[in-house]
Parts: C-alpha cells; sequence; structure tokens
C-alpha cells in the first residue's frame, strides 16, 4: 500500500479522486419478483468514494443494510443497480486479482489449521512458495504480536487472539483494501477497545484502506477518517462525518475534547428523524432480511 | 491426548472406558462392570439358575478357557467377513457421498433413497445374500455388512461436506478461491469427523450383520453358527462365551476407529472435550 503518497485530507464529504473504492446509485433489493417472501428494499442510491489509506466506518441501526453494502463491495453478492468500482475495475475484476482482504464478525479460522496454518491459507491460494508462505505468514503474526502462538490451534486462543490471527491472514496478500465486517462486535468491552488500539497501529503501519461496519460508535470515531451513517428502511448514507482527529491516535485520544464532540455528532446523525427507527419494524426488517438472503442471489 | 488402554475389554463398560483419561474416571466404572458380573454370579448362586436359564461367569469363563482353539478361529473367521464388509462398504458409501454431495442432481434424486433405504431392516435380505453369494461363503456376510454400513457412511459425508460454514465458503470466496480448493481445504476436513462418527456405528453394523447373517447359514467355524447351534444344544455356557468374543470384536473395532479418530483429525476431538 505505498502506491499514492498524497495525503488525503479529510473534509471532502464526496471522498477524494484518487479513490480505491467507488459506488454510485447502488441499490440492493431482495426478494420481490420471485414470490418468494416480502420484497426487501435493502439499500437505495448510495453513492460513496473511499480514497487510498482512509478508514471509513459504515454505523446505523440493525437492518440499515451496512453489512449488505460491504458484501456488495466485496463482490460477494452483487447489487440490483448501481456499480461498484475497487482500483478502477469492476468489484468482480477486482476479487478475482485478490484485491481483498476480508474480516468477518467470527474469526472464521480452521481448526484443523495451525494458527500459522491459518494466515498461509490465502498465500497458498495464490500459489505462493511454501518458503515464501512461511516467512510472510510469521510476518503477519508479528505484526499482530502473535508470533508466539504460531503452531496453536484456534481454539487454543482467546476470541480477541482469533480475531488478531483472521485480521493477520486478511492482511497476508498485501490487500488493496480491507473489508471488516462487525469484526469485534462479540468481543467484550475491554478486549474490544484493545483491539481499536491494535487495529489503529497496524493499519497506521500498513496504510491500507479499510471499510469498516460497526454498531460502536466510539469504535467508528476513534479509528475512521470519516464514518458514513446509514439510515434504515431502506437503507442509505444520510451523513457523511469527517473525523478531524490527528492521525495518529492512543489511549488520550479517547479524552480528548474533540473525541466527545465528534462522538456526540455521530449519536446525533444516528438520531436524526430519518434514521429513527421504533425497535419493532427494525425487527421485522431484519427477519425479513435474513430470510432474503437465505433465498438471495448469493453465489 | 493419551489414549486410555483397557487391558480386557470386556463388557459394555470397557467402551466408556476408553472416552476417559484420568485413572481416577476409568476406576468407577471399572468397579461398577466388576460388581454387576460379582452380583450377577450371586444371584445364579443364591436362585439355583439353572445353567439354560442363565450360566454364571465363572461358569462362562470355563466355558470360555476349554474351547478356546474352537472360539479363535470362529472368531477369526467371522472378523474376516466383518473387516471385508466394513471396508467394502465404507469405501463405496465415502465414494457415493462425494459424487452425491458434488452433483446436486445427483443428491437430489440418490439422497432421499438413500436415507429411505438407511431405515430398511438390510438384515433380512441376508438370507437372499446367501443365496447370490454363496451360503459358505464368507463374501455373502461381507456383503451383508457393507451394505449395513453404506448407507449411514454415505449420509454422513454428504453431511460433513456439505454442511460448512457459510462464512468459510464466503472467506474462499472473497480469495477467488477454486473449486478444487474449497473441497480440499474447507469441505473434506470439514467432513472427517462427520465420517468417523459414522464410522463409529459401522463398525457396530458391520458386527452385527456379519454374525446375525451367520446364524441363518455358515460353516460351523464361524461364531454366529456357533452360536446357534450350542444353544440349540441347550450348552448356553459356550453361547456366552462366544458372545463374549462377539463383544470383544465390536468394542475392539469401535475402540480403533476412536484412537483412529484422534490422530487423523486431532482438533475434533480436542474441540469436544473442551466444550
Amino acid at each position: 500500500m505505498t502506491a499514492s503518497s498524497t495525503p488525503w485530507s479529510p473534509g471532502s464529504p464526496g471522498g477524494p479522486d484518487d479513490a480505491v473504492v467507488r459506488l454510485s446509485g447502488v441499490s440492493m433489493v431482495f426478494g420481490g419478483d420471485s414470490g418468494a417472501g416480502r420484497r426487501v428494499e435493502a439499500l437505495r442510491d448510495i453513492d460513496l468514494s473511499v480514497g487510498r489509506a482512509e478508514f471509513v466506518s459504515l454505523i446505523g441501526p440493525s437492518g440499515c443494510g451496512k453489512s449488505t453494502l460491504l458484501r456488495i463491495v466485496g463482490d460477494l453478492i452483487a447489487p440490483s443497480a448501481g456499480t461498484v468500482t475497487v482500483n478502477d475495475k469492476p468489484a468482480r475484476r477486482a476479487r478475482l486479482d485478490r484485491d481483498y482482504g476480508m474480516v468477518f464478525q467470527a474469526p472464521v479460522l480452521f481448526d484443523w489449521r495451525t494458527v500459522q496454518k491459518n494466515v498461509e491459507l490465502p498465500l497458498e491460494i495464490t500459489g505462493v512458495p511454501s518458503r515464501q508462505r512461511e516467512a510472510r505468514a510469521r510476518e503477519m503474526l508479528e505484526l499482530v504480536e502473535l508470533s508466539d502462538f504460531a503452531t496453536q490451534r484456534p481454539w487454543q486462543l482467546s476470541g480477541g487472539m482469533q480475531q488478531r490471527v483472521a485480521i493477520a491472514r486478511a492482511l497476508a496478500l498485501d490487500p488493496s483494501i480491507l473489508l471488516m465486517d462487525e469484526p469485534f462486535g462479540a468481543l467484550d468491552e475491554m478486549t474490544r477497545e484493545r483491539m481499536n488500539l491494535e487495529l489503529h497501529r497496524i493499519w497506521a503501519r500498513t496504510r491500507t484502506t479499510v471499510i469498516f461496519v460497526t454498531h460502536s460508535i466510539p469504535e467508528a470515531v476513534f479509528l475512521s477518517t470519516r464514518v458514513a451513517v446509514m439510515s434504515a428502511r431502506p437503507g442509505r448514507i444520510s451523513k457523511i462525518i469527517p473525523i478531524d482527529l490527528p492521525r495518529d491516535r492512543n489511549v488520550e485520544t479517547r479524552e480528548m475534547e474533540r473525541y466527545f464532540q465528534l462522538v456526540t455528532q455521530v449519536r446525533e446523525a444516528l438520531r436524526a428523524p430519518d434514521s429513527d427507527t421504533s425497535p419493532e419494524t427494525s425487527e421485522r426488517q431484519d427477519a425479513a432480511l435474513a430470510r432474503a438472503r437465505a433465498e438471495g442471489p448469493g453465489q | 491426548m493419551t489414549i486410555a488402554t483397557v487391558a480386557e475389554p470386556s463388557g459394555r463398560a470397557a467402551a466408556r472406558l476408553f472416552a476417559v483419561r484420568q485413572a481416577s474416571d476409568v476406576a468407577p466404572p471399572l468397579v461398577a462392570f466388576l460388581g454387576a458380573v460379582a452380583v450377577w454370579e450371586v444371584v445364579v448362586r443364591a436362585f439355583g439358575l439353572k445353567q439354560f436359564i442363565l450360566p454364571g461367569p465363572l461358569a462362562i469363563a470355563a466355558a470360555w478357557q476349554a474351547n478356546l482353539p474352537v472360539l479363535v478361529s470362529a472368531t477369526a473367521y467371522t472378523l474376516g467377513e466383518i473387516l471385508g464388509g466394513l471396508l467394502m462398504g465404507v469405501v463405496a458409501g465415502v465414494l457415493a457421498g462425494g459424487v452425491t454431495a458434488r452433483f446436486a442432481r445427483v443428491r437430489g434424486s440418490l439422497l432421499p433413497f438413500a436415507i429411505a433405504a438407511n431405515s430398511v431392516p438390510i438384515i433380512a435380505f441376508a438370507p437372499i445374500f446367501n443365496n447370490w453369494f454363496g451360503v459358505d461363503s464368507q463374501v455373502s456376510k461381507a456383503m451383508i455388512a457393507a451394505v449395513l454400513v453404506f448407507f449411514p457412511v454415505m449420509i454422513s459425508t454428504v453431511r460433513g461436506l456439505l454442511a460448512v460454514d457459510p462464512a468459510a465458503l464466503e472467506l474462499m470466496r472473497s480469495y477467488a478461491a477454486p473449486e478444487r480448493k474449497v473441497l480440499r481445504s474447507v469441505r473434506v476436513p470439514n467432513a472427517v469427523p462427520f465420517v468417523f462418527t459414522s464410522l463409529r456405528v459401522a463398525t457396530t453394523l458391520a458386527t452385527i450383520g456379519a454374525i446375525v447373517a451367520e446364524y441363518f447359514a455358515a460353516p460351523r467355524g464361524s461364531l454366529g453358527q456357533y452360536i446357534a447351534t450350542q444353544s440349540a444344544f441347550l450348552a448356553f455356557d459356550r453361547s456366552w462365551a462366544a458372545i463374549v468374543f462377539a463383544a470383544a470384536i465390536g468394542i475392539g473395532l469401535y475402540l480403533l476407529v476412536v484412537g483412529l479418530e484422534r490422530v487423523v483429525s486431532p482438533w475434533a476431538a480436542a474441540r469436544g472435550g473442551a466444550t
């Protein structure tokens, strides 16, 4: 991730010109015409650009389609309308070129592989020779500070450590974009804060472009260069908030005046009338979405 | 992960013994088993039960010792059938499961049939198999065992190959992994514990299948015929002695599979132990 050295200054809401990811008019509708289940409009008319070495968080209520949007960017599902460009290529081309690293809410590590071998998996897929594979995996484990656990099996590690292995694996191919879907959602608050520091350190070092889905406001503010606030039914980006904190963040960042202001700003954006959701409708929406996804156009 | 060794695998307690690791865990079931045997002997003596109703453990042990050469050779004969049947049934089951999992069309037409066939009392075919493959042949009994083993192994293989964490498939998709790699790195390792679970059932099924098929018709030197003949002569102490051998085969094969599983897929055993 060294290609572009021109720093992009947060503030231009549309995003930078040398965007890594460009979404325009992206919409997603599940179900409907097939008669199977209710028609659910998950996303409507999303425009978003993410610049090189940016860290953009997608935040919003459940059912606002933030995970769906991330999966569309990663070409795990195809949008109903609109275009997704990654590194000036269609998303599908980018996936086939292995431009992505993905981290899900569950670490998705394979029990039959050691930690080291789990990190090597993407390198195996791309046919990297075994010696280079081992070296690269060791380097990645060092990055996430798990070198001592290389020979362990995933189940022997704590949840936070497992997620760090997943991050190491996602970074193994040196992807130009890292897509993270609530990676710390299952962790307790303390571990999550530690993981946030860790992820920030890794991001600062690798300068990878990150799109990060979360439902934690402090997490989004702490990590991001921009926070995209989404609202539900249909899912859309209601506001983009540039995070003008110093680029290097640490424990003290969380005590800064500006940090609290930004947290408040995101919270208010989430509470804005058009994103206000009554719990039971949002639950119904979630259930419908899950159903639609299960039947959906997926693979 | 130490494999507890059972000195004398006799009785149902031994199967359970294997799963436990510490001596302190082994002691209670062992005591229970020995206690049960003791109670058995006492009851037989106290009520003066006739030998042809229920022989006591000591009488069985005596019959066991007196007929050892015959019993050992009968056991070897029947074990050959069981192992042959297991081999055929497991290989065919895994292959058929692989094909069924791979092709959705095959799955749609074959899987319901396999699940239905799994509920058929296949042992009822034993006389027919004897007719097809020869009464005096080990093949007819091995075939019964193989058919018994085939369906559970096939169904488990299909389940194991298909019941993959959807997130794991998404992960592989995000790396644009070819289907071949998904099969090798995700589906096959995922199926291994499933197949082993069915193998445990398979060892028991093959043992039952071979012995019961021998009841219908088989050479005298087979375990099933020995049990049937001695029972007909009311020599139940000898029948029981042969049943001890039959039990040893069943338990021995089961332990073998469990041991093999720990070597081949230690992750499943460790996971199972941890949660």
